[in-house]
């Protein structure tokens, strides 16, 4: 079993706002194995993407790591990320080289002023000595060559042209194909893909999908996607983490986050799905409540106020802790267990 | 955007035409005229001169002929490129206007580019450490910079000097080379004597251009694409510079082309102020004693700048951003 | 077992409170506390605007040649421990080579100082004759001298002078950015409304404006104006001047949002609601940008009263006997003068002061005014 490429263990993000504390992130844990897709999922706000920007030390002030280890496997020994001083040069050599980021808005996330070619070239310019660490410099024509060659693997149709486009110019997916040319430039282990098909249609969503699909098993890299689309985790992820409220409801294999799924909070998520099968005029299943806003967490297990199946006196007083329900398979319910989280 | 250019550029002379016409009339417009100022300004200082002989310079000055010859004669003079003859240093205008103009583009542009200099830097080092020590004392700087007028400014230093250490720092030379010719030295002691109207003239300008710089910057850097960009590996002041600076600039260059015609109009005040040889003391002279052939193709030179500097901010603008550059294609 | 949605009972947080948007804005404008500080210090200031002659210790445009450059005479509240209000008595001798008097301050003598004091007459507001100044020397013998900010080269008392310049020079800030908002809503508004020839016609009147340099074309338009007019007529004309290329970005704002407004989706309600064109405008589309304007037009105001000031510093804008902060500053013009009385420097304190107090509020205006801050 080769080690895993991030280990995850107990990571804290805590958010000190004027009006208070916000625990962004609450004790979450996970592995990506090497050329695994583990799949995070959740409402907004559960936290997700906040666990993404940790990973990368990109969380915006008043936010900051408080607790936990973020272990990137480099070379042969790990590397806790979040002992790195998140300007200083061991992690910006990381950022971009090792672990890359498919940002969420494709046509944000491109600077509108500078053509995407310059941008990737960028990229490859500033890792150069790390995906080639011996030869000569790269020059001007090369950088653009490996530009137009990583356009036309994501697919994108006359490379040599696109490449001196602005972002503005070009259509929804080709945009994100070229986010994704240019996460990949530097041939990095692990890729985060921030709700990468969000802003896109369904037909250019399926293609992308597609197309991450084929990189990832032809360069063996693994991904972290962040996404609140169930659909979307079935078709792309081995692994499945369900958020809500900075904490773990539950997570493992996806078929048996999908077939048996054991923790309230995922059936309802599960059951909320539109399906075909079932018959005209049913009622669509939704979840009771809203989510509470950060600052008004509810005491005890996060998701009780709206829990079907809410024991009260237990579940409203005590944090459950993340157990296991399955092969490999962990949740925090007390329908399973009566493990409480240790709050630090 | 040629199109757009060449436009301007075509309505350019209509403007001026329609400018000379208006600056003439304002110019015009105080009753009486040279020759009243003048006779009074004799009668007070004592002498005086007769009435045949005031008639005589009328006719000599064409001051007799109505008001709209007097304008059709300084037209046809412009277009031969005569400014015409002051009235009352009787020397030819454009004489006059010449080293001065000179002089004040070099107050302007020494001024520009301190505001630039000092005010980019600090914007930017403000809006990436918001709320800091530096961040509080340079806001605090630049509020009261902006609230103080520039001549006001222009007082307390001239008054600190003379007070404190003796000297006056009044003109742009040494009394030696007030009206030497041009020489490298007359150019440093230029430089020495410069340096405080400058700073002057650029301190309103620093203070507000320091602001906007922060607040643009500030935005910008909650966009998404500085997230891309630091989560590719940038160093973090590369990124700054590179990517939201940039973005943050763009308004800014726009008001480039406002702001030269502003400093040579600011500069008038402190001009006055500090005694300097520029063309705004000689344009006040002009419109109190109405030597109006002066008057008039001083402020018509101040139109034309201001036109110009319009349509080069707006070029600067439509070729920095692309959006706007390829918006026609 | 399904998850349906049960009914959700309201509590207490979820009753919505309704606040008309001026509570909104003053509420985020309370939170600034800068801001409130300054909005202080201009309600001082136009108090004094209001009642000038209260706050005077002498007539403003009494001479004596005699008491030129009489150093400030400052106020101390304490006396030992006792608070008793006193000011230094001035000595003078007459310099044997200019012949000229030189006052200096004497801390040893000292002058008992009383507030509500009985003075000259005058009238509030030009109506109520009364007689009563806010401070004054408790009168012994009746030659005691109390000028708190010192006098010019005239003799004149710069504290009393100072307070009726401050009259003038905030009047014409406000009454100058006044004009130039009905000018710029009317016309602004005429034009992005209506568009059309009359849009056209603006638009070009408004560039022609744009195009010609300000300070230039003030002195000209100051410069003719007839020797021979009143301070009053001055006044005025000097308002106009300043206001008349003052309404220029205010119309190019306003016929912006009006043309963005008129698409909007609101406005097509109201007109098929059957509203007229003037309720539209005056009751739909005004208020959405009316806090804009007051809080640009708060920050205009500063930039009118520095153009006065210059203007008047220049010897082109409000002329003596009619006194302002630029008039007063005339006097500063000599160097020589200055480093013998730095107090007729104080007016220009007062300018930065009042500019910088508008500019506080103004922006915190803007920042309360703006729904999509914070």
């Amino acid at each position: 079993m080769t080690a895993p490429v991030l280990r995850v263990k107990d990571l804290r993000v805590h958010f000190f706002l004027d009006e208070g504390l916000v625990r962004a992130v609450d004790g979450v844990s996970f592995d990506v194995r090497p050329g695994q897709v583990v799949g995070i999922v959740g409402e907004s706000g559960c936290g997700k993407s906040v666990t993404m920007k940790a990973i990368l030390q990109i969380v915006e002030p008043p936010g900051r790591i408080v607790g936990g280890q973020i272990l990137f496997q480099k070379d042969s020994a790990p590397v806790d990320l979040t002992r790195l001083s998140p300007k200083g040069a061991e992690l910006r050599a990381i950022r971009g080289a090792e672990i890359a980021l498919i940002p969420q808005e494709p046509m944000a996330a491109f600077s509108p002023v500078h053509s995407v070619g310059e941008q990737i070239i960028e990229a490859l310019r500033l890792h150069e000595r790390q995906w080639r660490p011996s030869g000569p410099r790269l020059s001007r024509t090369e950088a653009r060559s490996m530009t137009v060659d990583l356009f036309r693997s994501v697919g994108i149709s006359m490379p040599d042209a696109r490449v001196d486009a602005y972002s503005w110019q070009l259509s929804g997916g080709l945009r994100q194909r070229a986010m994704i040319a240019m996460a990949l430039s530097c041939r990095p282990r692990l890729l985060i893909a921030d709700e990468p098909t969000t802003a896109i249609d369904v037909t250019t969503q399926a293609q992308i999908l597609n197309l991450l699909r084929d990189l990832q098993r032809r360069h063996g890299t693994a991904i972290v996607f962040i996404t609140h689309d169930l659909g979307v985790i079935a078709q792309m992820a081995h692994y499945v983490v369900v958020m809500y409220l900075g904490r773990v409801m539950e997570q493992g294999p996806v078929e048996q986050i999908f077939h048996a799924p054991k923790h309230p909070y995922t059936r309802a998520l599960l059951k909320s799905i539109p399906s075909v099968n079932v018959a005209p005029r049913t009622l669509l299943p939704t979840i009771a409540g809203s989510i509470p806003h950060p600052l008004g967490r509810p005491r005890g297990c996060p998701f009780h106020p709206r829990c079907p199946d809410a024991m009260p006196g237990v579940c409203s007083e005590r944090v459950p802790a993340l157990g296991p329900v399955g092969p490999d398979q962990l949740a925090s319910c007390f329908l399973y267990h009566q493990d409480e989280a240790i709050e630090p | 955007m040629t199109r757009y250019v060449l436009r301007r550029l075509v309505l350019l002379p209509a403007l001026l035409f329609l400018f000379s016409v208006t600056v003439f009339a304002i110019v015009q417009a105080p009753p009486g005229d040279f020759l009243t100022t003048y006779v009074a300004t004799l009668a007070s200082s004592g002498s005086s001169i007769s009435a045949e002989q005031v008639e005589a310079l009328r006719r000599e000055y064409g001051l007799d002929r109505p008001i709209w010859i007097q304008y059709l004669k300084w037209m046809e003079n412009l277009a031969k490129g005569n400014l015409g003859l002051s009235l009352e240093y009787q020397r030819p205008n454009a004489e006059l206007i010449g080293e001065r103009l000179v002089l004040t583009m070099v107050l302007a542009l020494l001024s520009f580019v301190f505001t630039w200099i000092v005010a980019i830097p600090a914007g930017i080092y403000s809006a990436m450490h918001p709320r800091s020590v530096v961040d509080y004392l340079l806001t605090v700087v630049n509020y009261v910079g902006v609230a103080t007028p520039n001549f006001m400014l222009a007082l307390i230093l001239m008054w600190g000097a003379f007070a404190f250490f003796g000297m006056s720092v009044t003109g742009l030379f040494s009394p030696d080379f007030v009206d030497a010719p041009w020489s490298v030295a007359r150019v440093l002691d230029l430089l020495e004597h410069v340096w405080l109207p400058a700073v002057v003239l650029g301190v309103a300008g620093t203070a507000r251009l320091t602001r906007v710089m922060r607040a643009n910057l500030l935005d910008e850097l909650n966009k998404p694409y500085v997230t891309t960009a630091r989560a590719k590996g940038l160093p973090e002041w590369r990124l700054v510079v590179r990517y939201p600076a940039r973005l943050a600039l763009n308004p800014l260059v726009s008001t480039i082309g406002w702001y030269l015609p502003a400093l040579f109009s600011g500069s008038l005040i402190v001009a006055t102020v500090m005694n300097l040889p520029n063309i705004g003391p000689l344009l006040l002279r002009a419109l109190i004693n109405q030597d109006m052939y002066l008057a008039g193709s001083i402020l018509l030179i101040y139109c034309f700048l201001t036109i110009v500097g319009t349509l080069v901010s707006d070029i600067l603008l439509a070729w920095l951003d692309p959006r706007i550059r390829l918006e026609e294609r | 077992m399904s998850v349906l949605a049960p009914a959700v009972p309201v509590t207490a947080e979820d009753r919505v409170s309704v606040a008309s948007n001026w509570q909104l804005v003053w509420w985020r404008f309370r939170k600034h506390r800068l801001a409130l500080a300054s909005a202080l210090v201009l309600l001082l200031l136009y108090v004094v605007v209001l009642c000038p002659d209260f706050f005077s210790t002498q007539d403003p445009e009494a001479t004596e040649a005699r008491l030129a450059f009489i150093p400030i005479q400052r106020l101390h509240v304490f006396d030992g421990w006792r608070p008793a209000p006193w000011v230094p008595d001035v000595v003078g001798k007459r310099n044997p080579t200019t012949l000229r008097m030189e006052w200096r301050v004497d801390e040893s003598r000292k002058i008992p100082v009383r507030f509500f004091v009985t003075g000259y007459s005058y009238r509030v507001l030009g109506v109520i004759p009364t007689r009563i100044h806010l401070v004054g020397a408790a009168p012994t013998d009746g030659r005691e001298r109390l000028h708190l900010l010192g006098t010019d080269r005239l003799g004149r008392d710069q504290w009393t002078r100072l307070a009726h310049g401050t009259r003038t020079s905030m009047t014409i800030g406000l009454t100058a950015v006044t004009f130039s908002i009905v000018l710029g809503v009317l016309l602004g508004g005429i034009s992005g409304y209506f568009g059309g020839p009359a849009d056209a016609v603006i638009q070009r009147l408004i560039e022609l404006l744009q195009s010609l340099p300000t300070i230039p074309i003030w002195l000209a338009l100051t410069a003719a104006l007839p020797r021979d007019w009143s301070p009053q007529q001055v006044f005025f004309a000097i308002t106009v001047i300043l206001s008349l290329v003052g309404w220029t970005t205010l119309g190019r704002e306003v016929r912006g949002r009006f043309l963005a407004l008129r698409e909007e989706d609101f406005v097509l309600a109201a007109e098929l609601a059957g509203a007229s064109q003037g309720r539209i405008i005056v009751r739909h589309m005004v208020p959405t940008f009316l806090s804009h304007i007051i809080a640009t037009s708060t920050l205009a105001i500063p930039a009118m009263i520095i153009n006065e000031t210059s203007l008047s510093f220049l010897g082109l804008g409000i002329r003596p006997p009619a006194i302002s902060w630029g008039v007063l500053l005339q006097e500063a013009q000599n160097i020589q003068t200055v480093a013998l009385a730095p107090w007729l420097l104080v007016p220009g304190a007062v300018v930065i002061l009042s500019v910088l107090a508008f500019n506080l509020v103004g922006d915190g205006l803007r920042d309360a005014a703006d729904p999509y801050s914070q």
